[in-house]
């Protein structure tokens, strides 16, 4: 390995040539993008390819559309915390008016949200939350309570209120889902005493991975009853792998998914119930809270009110927090009136 | 089997000139250094050790099933891998191959209706070769390292899977029953799948070890100076050896879609490297010129089952990650130590 000096010195010229042109360009970007063009809101979702943030993105497309913004959508292919880094930061740079992120970690995107609240960008989360003092506002899709107990519920009713049920994860640091966690297994300690949660593994929110995770629980329990998996990547990879197993049938699946992929599997008897609130929906009220907020018309105060468009008016909580409403349980009757 | 194909000599013959009565005990003695019959080992080890924990991981019908569907993707990368590293090379772009190609197979179902399934079979293996075909010229007569060319061209793929996929997603409801019932149905009580890797790993061991240009793909990974002093095309091998890569990636995405009956954008990420740590597991020596597909297979096999039998062990997320991890390194040391072993031998031979 001969290291050849002038080659090398004519990439060192270049890489600075380069990084100082785009230094030039950023700063030119943001100056220009600060104050007079139209309010653009970002949507960072935590990855690509996920049809529950396409869908939740098509709301917020709408409602910047009703409201006359400019709707961008950008986010990593993996749903990991440093992957939305670049994002955040590209954002601040740009000047947009609001950034509308699904975290990927409570923590770890704190730094880049901070500098980009002090760009003057607007910063809601939706889905997942980060810590409150990084975000004016979290638009939340149900109480994590909600959610929680609406799962348990959909299981013991399915496996008759006893037996082994595991849960398939997505990331091991979600936020969200960790904590919708927590609250089911404490929920069905005390109303499900028969009901025993015997193990959580974690699919990464990743088809392959979830199915494989699945093969390996109906493996190492036996006399499993029920799987609960409150990730939509991860119920219909569990239910695709259940779909040709001797377990069809036998062991009942639940949790959150979305109805275009699971139709599939109600329809063939795979699964009975599964629940999710509409994620089009939550996307239209992010949107609009960002808004609010762009618009000063809300702070992010406790008991600031503002608009959303169809959705009429929503009252900001606690912590700053924006509460959708219920999820929606979807069953083999009434699946074919959604399309998301 | 495998001894016979075992590593071909970098230089000399170490078995011929001993002594004759010594010839059961040198068959012997190198079969138990054989790597392929010791990974083999370890393999059957862990799925004893999995099945006596609780007997469905071999003995019901999912678990002998899912034992041997689980690997068959993998089992296709790391062979076509294989044949990439015997030539001293390396193609870290087979995992966003197999990514455009799964796509593909989802797009041509759901734009073409009607298309009979081996036609986008063959499309995807297509495809995969075409892929192949950009990093075999760039490699060979660029003569920029593997490594660097197809790490540029992994991203470059990726990309353009990102920029053609985008956020969408295949799904099961897009894809005929047929094709998915491919990825999942079983003859005379073995995997189509697990039929489809298994007859790819046996063209290709035939392939390495009869065809004269099998050989050479040893004799240029051994010594590329060498071989090109000796007349042999050695562009040409190494292009062959990473369209046949690339072309075998494209299978496996075609049966990843069949299999998961799912394709987003995310598709084989980081499966490269489980496809070389399956090939170096199995005994093909990092720099090139020597080891078996069979050995590459039973890497695989290996790896993915390991996957599947800690979690029955009781082992922690954390400490199968780690396990693994330990397998490559306890591997490469060991491969060392061989080949230090056998250069000091060769010297001795050579001073007698």
């Amino acid at each position: 390995m001969k290291f050849n000096s002038r080659r090398a010195t004519a990439l060192v010229a270049l890489t600075l040539a380069a990084s100082t042109a785009l230094t030039a360009c950023g700063g030119g970007d943001g100056d220009g993008g600060s104050g007079d063009s139209a309010e653009t809101i970002t949507f960072l979702p935590k990855n690509l390819g996920n049809p529950y943030f396409d869908a939740s993105s098509t709301g917020g497309e709408d409602a910047v559309k009703a409201f006359g913004g400019t709707f961008e959508e950008v986010g990593p292919t993996n749903a990991t915390p440093d992957a939305q880094v670049p994002f955040i930061n590209t954002a601040a740079q740009q000047g947009v008016g609001a950034l509308v992120i699904s975290a990927n970690d409570p923590t770890a995107l704190g730094d880049a949200l901070e500098e980009a609240r002090d760009a003057g960008v607007k910063v809601v989360t939706f889905d997942s939350d980060v810590d409150a003092e990084y975000r004016d506002l979290f638009v939340n899709q149900a109480t994590a309570e909600g959610i929680a107990e609406a799962q348990v519920d959909l299981v013991a009713e399915q496996i008759g209120g006893e037996g082994e049920v595991a849960i398939l994860s997505a990331a091991a640091n979600a936020t969200n889902q960790n904590a919708w966690i927590d609250l089911m297994e404490e929920y069905a300690a005390s109303e499900y005493p028969d009901i025993d949660i015997v193990e959580t593994v974690y699919g990464d929110d990743d088809d392959q991975t979830s199915f494989d995770k699945t093969a390996a629980l109906l493996q190492s329990h036996p006399d499993l009853k029920g799987i609960i998996s409150p990730t939509t990547v991860g119920i219909a990879a569990a239910a695709r792998y259940l779909s040709t197993s001797q377990y069809k049938g036998q062991v009942a699946l639940t949790g959150l998914g979305t109805p275009n992929q699971m139709r599939e599997y109600l329809e063939d008897g795979t699964v009975t119930a599964f629940a999710l609130w509409n994620p089009e929906e939550l996307g239209y009220l992010a949107a609009y809270a960002a808004h609010a907020l762009v618009e000063g018309d809300i702070t992010g105060e406790e008991g600031d009110t503002f608009e959303a468009g169809d959705l009429g008016e929503y009252t900001v909580g606690a912590n700053g927090e924006v509460v959708l409403g219920e999820p929606t349980v979807f069953t083999v009757d009434n699946v074919g009136d959604f399309d998301f | 089997m495998s001894a016979t194909l075992a590593p071909p000599s970098t230089g000399g013959a170490p078995s011929g000139s001993g002594a004759s009565g010594g010839r059961v005990r040198a068959a012997l003695g190198h079969a138990l250094r054989s790597r392929e019959i010791a990974v083999a080992v370890v393999l059957l080890l862990v799925v004893a050790a999995a099945t006596a924990r609780n007997d469905s991981f071999l003995l019901s019908g999912d678990g002998w099933r899912d034992l041997l569907l689980t690997p068959s993707i993998l089992l296709l990368l790391a062979a076509g891998q294989m044949l990439v590293i015997v030539t001293r090379s390396v193609d870290l772009s087979v995992g966003s191959t197999m990514a455009l190609t799964a796509y593909l197979t989802g797009r041509l179902f759901i734009d073409q209706p009607g298309l009979p399934i081996p036609v986008v079979v063959l499309a995807g293996v297509a495809m995969g070769a075409l892929l192949g075909v950009v990093n075999g010229v760039l490699v060979a007569y660029a003569g920029v390292p593997a490594l660097v060319i197809t790490l540029g061209t992994m991203y470059v793929y990726r990309g353009a899977m990102l920029s053609w996929a985008g956020s969408d997603r295949i799904t099961a409801d897009q894809m005929p029953k047929d094709f998915l019932s491919l990825g999942t149905s079983s003859l005379l009580g073995i995997p189509v799948l697990t039929i489809v890797a298994l007859l790819v790993v046996a063209a290709v061991g035939y392939y390495l070890h009869t065809a004269r240009s099998g050989r050479e793909l040893y004799a240029i990974g051994s010594d590329p100076d060498a071989a090109r002093l000796y007349g042999l095309k050695v562009p040409t091998r190494v292009l062959t050896a990473f369209v046949l890569c690339g072309a075998l990636a494209g299978l496996a995405g075609v049966l990843h879609a069949a299999r998961y009956g799912s394709v987003s954008s995310s598709v084989g990420n980081g499966i490269e490297l489980q496809a070389v740590g399956a090939a170096v597991i199995g005994g093909v020596a990092i720099f090139g010129g020597s080891g078996t597909v069979w050995g590459a297979a039973i890497g695989a096999v290996l790896l993915v089952t390991i996957n599947r039998a800690l979690p029955i062990l009781g082992i922690p997320e954390f400490w199968q990650r780690a396990v693994v991890g330990a397998l490559i390194l306890g591997a490469v040391v060991l491969d060392r130590l061989l080949a230090a072993r056998r250069a000091r031998r060769l010297d001795e031979e050579r001073e007698d």
